[in-house]
């Protein structure tokens, strides 16, 4: 298949080809499944990420 | 064996375009939103598009598209498994079950650097210490392959020495990430990423295109295996397009545990406990931002490590049809239907008059698998007639055998020189996305994890930014001098690999239980660490054979030997995550079991979700050692 005799090495080629199609059908699926929603803990500790950043 | 061509202005020019550009992405970001906590601080998400590339280009560095796609061109398409774990697991499993818990941990715990998530996670300061510690010391052992890989193309696409090469790379590399690029720019990262998208969407149309079709690619080179040259054949080598020999108990099996558990298994499974990566989902928004991610950071790693195992291999059948021409005396016929043959490569010392090329190490002939396309009657030096051939060769011919030199030797010889220097500007990206959070990783790492632990008593206090440009600038100093001073077989590959490994190996089972294990305790966290790092480095030193012999101190003790276990077939290829990772496992496990519960309280800031009455809780609290 392919013009690769071993299976093992096909099955490599089209499984990487797999897992992508796999993380685009998950893409689509779960575009909008999950709240968006930033709590105030998220932005304190951006906070204090971006403050650690420009001290830099 | 392949040419060398010369820096041309137009090289140079196109090189400080595109560096210029990055200064002025970066010097935009400093004016308004440059980094992913400021998208979250406006509340604003980042576009996933620019999260995923952003992370893909950090994940993807020179030393997968060199290191790895040189040892494809060495060991064929087996390493596509690599690709396949990089997908499922360094995005997969990464993204959809790791991202969100470690996002909100880390927030709620107030934790900014790995060390610290584990350290607050197990309220512990001597894990935060041990992760700090570990990571300061091995980290520029990974920035050293990213260094090299980098350099390895520069030296051959330019024509200029490795050393020069290098101290370029190390020079714009400081330039970069010790004036302000340390931090993640989002956007410059994602300019770097569709960079390294077209090169390598290019490379691999021009290389299936030269060889007529995926199929009739694959087919020459799957017809290829009788050119396998005999030493690699010895361990198991079966083909490009073949698994090597799988089986226990004699040295013909040693390829395939070399590949399938250093190379596939210790960056696959590493990439889960890579402390730069790990940060990288506590900057994310929320669950939907790293959902819309998974798709684009999927294709982006299937381009970024699918194209260089693919093409590497694939430059063996390049080189066979199309490579330089050499000369020699054929010594063993492999196949006299298709021509092929085992050659003593000659030189022409004088007009008509031919000597074997010497082995510059052994001093013995170079014998080489060879595609004879002519025979001519011919003279040797000392006036002896011979039949000379002159045909063409696998890729590990004209790099001398080098892996790391394979994928620079291919598109030097193969490619337009236009897309030399875009590659090259690629591999710049590649190196400068991954290297700026690496050296950011380091900084903190001794700025945060131990200067501010140790030195301060673990008071919370802001971090040392003496310390952590100190600890910059010497990690650069480490990671060029190893650069300079290592360069053995597929050494790229080797040292990610082992860095890879044993950041899984200590980290990994405290990491994931620290996650969603309320049982976990402080005591089975350190020794699992203790155990996964001990026992990795153990059998780094004194039974891996490649990294043993190259250590030197188990030659001290067997008084010659490579390995401990030398006279045990197979044992000495296997590479220490197969053992560290399941013994740091057990131990978590085991000593968790008997040793006392976090209490309630820590549970309920850690998983809140779960008991209902959980609340932020302020950065720092709740440390007991």
């Amino acid at each position: 298949m392919l013009g690769i005799d071993d299976p093992y090495v096909v099955a490599a080629y089209l499984g990487s080809i797999a897992m992508t199609l796999t993380g685009l059908l998950y893409g689509l699926i779960r575009r909008n499944a999950s709240p968006d929603a930033v709590t105030i803990e998220d932005r304190l500790w951006a906070l204090e990420e971006r403050e650690a950043g420009r001290d830099l | 064996m392949v040419g060398h061509p010369s820096v041309g202005w137009i090289d140079i020019i196109v090189i400080l375009v595109y560096l210029s550009a990055t200064a002025y992405l970066g010097w935009l970001g400093y004016r308004g939103t440059r980094s992913a906590a400021d998208f979250l601080v406006g509340g604003r998400s980042a576009h996933p598009v620019v999260m995923a590339v952003s992370y893909g280009a950090t994940f993807i560095s020179t030393a997968a598209i060199v290191g790895f796609g040189g040892v494809a061109g060495l060991f064929g398409m087996s390493l596509l498994w690599l690709t396949v774990l990089n997908i499922g697991v360094g995005i997969l499993i990464a993204f959809i079950v790791l991202g969100e818990p470690t996002r909100r941990l880390g927030h709620r715990l107030g934790a900014h650097t790995f060390p610290e998530l584990l350290g607050q996670r197990y309220q512990s300061r001597g894990i935060q210490v041990f992760a700090g510690a570990l990571i300061f010391l091995f980290m520029p052992l990974y920035a050293a392959a990213v260094m090299t890989g980098g350099s390895v193309f520069a030296a051959a696409q330019f024509g200029i020495e490795f050393e020069v090469a290098l101290l370029i790379f190390a020079l714009i590399t400081a330039a970069y990430v010790i004036p302000g690029g340390i931090k993640a720019v989002m956007y410059t990262d994602t300019m770097q990423g569709f960079v390294m998208i077209f090169a390598m969407i290019f490379l691999l149309v021009f290389t299936y295109m030269a060889l007529g079709g995926v199929t009739e690619a694959h087919r020459e080179l799957t017809d290829m295996s009788d050119l396998v040259p005999p030493p690699l054949a010895d361990l198991g080598h079966r083909g490009w397009t073949a698994m090597p020999a799988f089986g226990w108990g004699s040295s013909t099996y040693d390829l395939w545990w070399t590949v399938i558990t250093a190379l596939v298994l210790g960056v696959g499974i590493g990439v889960l406990a890579q402390p730069q990566l790990v940060v990288r989902f506590m900057t994310v928004r929320s669950r939907r931002e790293l959902d819309r991610g998974v798709p684009i950071g999927a294709f982006f790693i299937l381009l970024m490590v699918g194209t260089p195992f693919v093409v590497g291999s694939l430059s063996n059948a390049w080189f066979a049809r199309h490579g330089p021409l050499l000369h020699g005396e054929v010594i063993e016929v492999i196949s006299a239907e298709t021509g092929r043959a085992r050659v003593g490569l000659m030189q022409e010392v004088a007009p008509e008059r031919w000597t074997p090329l010497l082995h510059p190490r052994t001093g013995g002939p170079v014998v080489v698998p060879m595609v004879v396309a002519d025979r001519q009657p011919a003279q040797d030096i000392e006036g002896r007639s011979f039949e000379r051939v002159t045909g063409r060769s696998i890729v590990a011919t004209y790099t001398g055998g080098d892996a790391d030199r394979i994928i620079p030797t291919y598109i030097t010889a193969a490619l337009p020189r236009w897309f030399g220097v875009i590659f090259f500007l690629a591999l710049l990206a590649a190196a400068m996305s991954t290297m700026s959070s690496q050296f950011h990783t380091i900084g903190t790492a001794a700025g945060r994890d131990l200067y501010e632990s140790v030195a301060r008593g673990g008071r919370r206090r802001e971090p040392s930014i003496l310390v952590m440009r100190l600890a910059i600038m010497l990690g650069l100093l480490l990671a060029v001098t190893i650069s300079y001073t290592i360069r053995q077989e597929y050494v790229v590959a080797r040292f990610t690999a082992i860095f890879f490994g044993l950041c899984a190996a200590s980290f990994l089972p405290a990491y994931i239980g620290g996650l969603f294990s309320r049982r976990v305790t402080r005591a089975g966290a350190l020794a699992s660490m203790s155990v996964g790092m001990s026992l990795s480095l153990f059998w780094l030193a004194f039974i891996k054979e490649r990294e043993a012999s190259a250590i030197g101190l188990v030659q001290r003790i067997t008084g010659g030997q490579n390995s401990l276990l030398a006279d045990v077939p197979n044992w000495p290829a296997v590479d220490p995550i197969i053992i560290a990772l399941p013994a740091s496992l057990i131990t978590l496990v085991v000593v968790s079991a008997f040793t006392k519960p976090p209490g309630a309280e820590h549970l309920r800031r850690c998983f809140p979700d779960s008991t209902g009455t959980g609340r932020a809780a302020a950065p720092g609290h709740g440390r007991s050692d």
